[in-house]
């Protein structure tokens, strides 16, 4: 194809975005709808995605060392925890430097303990993370089965309970996402279907006139992408405008709490993109794909 | 240029069309296409731009096997076709000019060359005018001179008018007539379906008249011989 065809094509393509006339607003306004719905339920789902990784990365087991054990006892656990594939980091926490943490989280009160600090209580203790956080619940079974290990701790069953949440509300997330999109575009199909059956009769006539289907496809190719990127321009402003609202009045209820939502910037914009992506392939999609089977002629 | 081989065609719901039609048509003939109506005329001309397939026989257009021909190679055979309508068949939404235009752009002239020729051809046909009119504002005579711009404004070797003047009135069908030769003195082909008795016998020329799927008379400078 040469490339003043490929200029036709796109000025043929946005004529018949005036030529269509209503259609185009139908098919606009069918876009724009389940993008503001798709595109809310994106911004939730991000936002709730991030909140659940950010509580599982403070998932953390501490594995406290017997107090029995001599450096070289010590020395094998080390060798044994760092053989267990699952984990990202190992801190080793020495009983006094427990001892100050303790002493420091307690405040004012922490002062009396500090009595105890000719004759330490308290355990030497590994700190270990792992990579994946659903990965704590192993990797703890398999320190308890380390030698001289007294015993593990990761608040088992709170982090059972969030884990199956998050899980949860994952793949509700994504069902939900899914199923809108699956909506969206049967209704951009089946409107652009409506135009394209008032335009069976000229496809065959451009066909008679010797025009190739690349020829006959490609403003169609055009439209589709016009009509998906102008019905993404209100959904972008919606959601970008509301997150935006959002940000700025939520967040100083949640200052102190472990909900954080994603900053407005990159996140607002790569939203925006999102949405421009899906409004685009899915009018491209459903115009090309309604003009297929009139092609045969 | 044309070369049917006992032709037959019978379609999926079981009429038989054409029964075995041989017929060579030479480059720069003019010829007119008669017969009752049913008698396949209709799937005669259809054969020759393949908008229709043959159930058996062989077509050569311009040294091309038509019937064997692809489904991707058939825009190209199109290409050397000019196909006049009775209805027209012109894109409702486009411009005269657009109309005329789109059989250049599909063969990728150069927009300059679109230009002259599309002005040159609609001053042919006497529109240059009305190149900014939609068909719908045009009448049924008019549109039917800018069906004709359309099919020659590339140059075809033949042109194909299937019933061109029968919707139209007495005078206007002698225009496009009047058109029709010119097209044909400048060395294009011309084969024509008609059922104007009127206009078969005055301006006299090659008939084929086809009777029941068969070819009943084939006579040069013939009469239209049937009574309606």
């Amino acid at each position: 194809m040469k490339f003043r065809t490929l200029k036709r094509h796109f000025n043929e393509g946005a004529k018949n975005i005036w030529r269509n006339g209503w259609m185009t607003v139908a098919s606009v306004g069918a876009v724009t709808t389940t993008l503001v719905l798709v595109g809310a339920f994106l911004a939730l789902m991000f936002n709730l995605n991030q909140i659940a990784t950010n509580i599982e990365k403070d998932v953390e087991i501490k594995a406290l060392v017997d107090l029995t054990a001599d450096d070289a006892e010590i020395e094998v656990i080390e060798s044994e925890i760092n053989k267990i594939s699952e984990i990202s980091s190992v801190t080793f926490s020495s009983k006094e430097v427990e001892l100050a943490n303790l002493i420091e989280s307690m405040g004012e009160e922490g002062n009396s303990w500090e009595l105890f600090e000719q004759d330490n209580p308290l355990n030497d203790a590994y700190i270990i993370k792992t990579t994946d956080p659903l990965d704590t619940l192993a990797v703890a079974e398999q320190l308890e089965g380390i030698a001289n290990i007294q015993e593990v701790n990761y608040g088992k069953d709170v982090v059972q309970n969030l884990f199956r949440f998050n899980e949860l509300a994952r793949n509700i997330g994504l069902g939900l996402i899914i199923g809108l999109i699956f909506t969206a575009i049967f209704l951009i199909s089946n409107t652009i279907k409506i135009t394209i059956l008032a335009r069976k009769r000229e496809i065959g006539i451009m066909k008679l006139v010797g025009a190739t289907n690349g020829f006959i496809r490609w403003p169609f190719f055009v439209e589709g992408l016009l009509l998906g990127v102008l019905g993404s321009i209100i959904p972008i402003v919606v959601i970008v405008s509301g997150y935006l609202y959002l940000i700025n009045n939520v967040s100083a209820l949640t200052q102190f709490t472990f909900i954080e939502l994603l900053p407005f910037n990159p996140f607002a914009w790569q939203l925006s993109l999102i949405i421009l992506s899906i409004g685009a392939t899915i009018g491209v999609w459903g115009s090309v794909m309604s003009v297929r089977k009139f092609l045969k002629v | 240029m044309i070369e049917m081989q006992s032709v037959y065609k019978t379609y999926p719901n079981g009429v038989t069309a054409l029964n075995g039609i041989d017929v060579t048509i030479e480059q720069g003939e003019f010829v007119y296409v008669v017969g009752p109506s049913g008698a396949g005329k209709s799937t005669f001309i259809k054969l020759i731009f393949r908008e229709e397939k043959p159930s058996k026989g062989s077509i050569i257009i311009n040294n091309k096997d038509v019937p064997k021909m692809k489904w991707k190679d058939v825009p190209y055979l199109r290409r050397d076709i000019g196909v006049v309508y009775q209805d027209f068949k012109l894109l409702p939404k486009m411009t005269i000019y657009e109309n005329v235009a789109f059989a250049l752009e599909v063969i990728e002239e150069t927009p300059k060359n679109i230009r002259k020729r599309v002005m040159e051809v609609l001053d042919l046909v006497g529109l240059k005018n009305k190149a900014r009119f939609i068909p719908d504002e045009l009448s049924g005579g008019e549109q039917q001179r800018v069906a004709i711009a359309r099919a020659i404004v590339n140059h075809p070797k033949l042109l194909i008018a299937d019933e061109p003047t029968g919707n139209l009135d007495p005078d206007t069908s002698w225009e496009i007539m009047k058109i029709l030769e010119e097209v044909n003195a400048s060395g294009t082909t011309v084969i024509m379906a008609t059922h104007s008795k009127e206009i078969v016998n005055t301006v006299k020329k090659r008939v084929i008249a086809i009777e029941g799927g068969l070819i009943a008379r084939d006579e040069h400078r013939g009469e239209y011989g049937y009574e309606i």
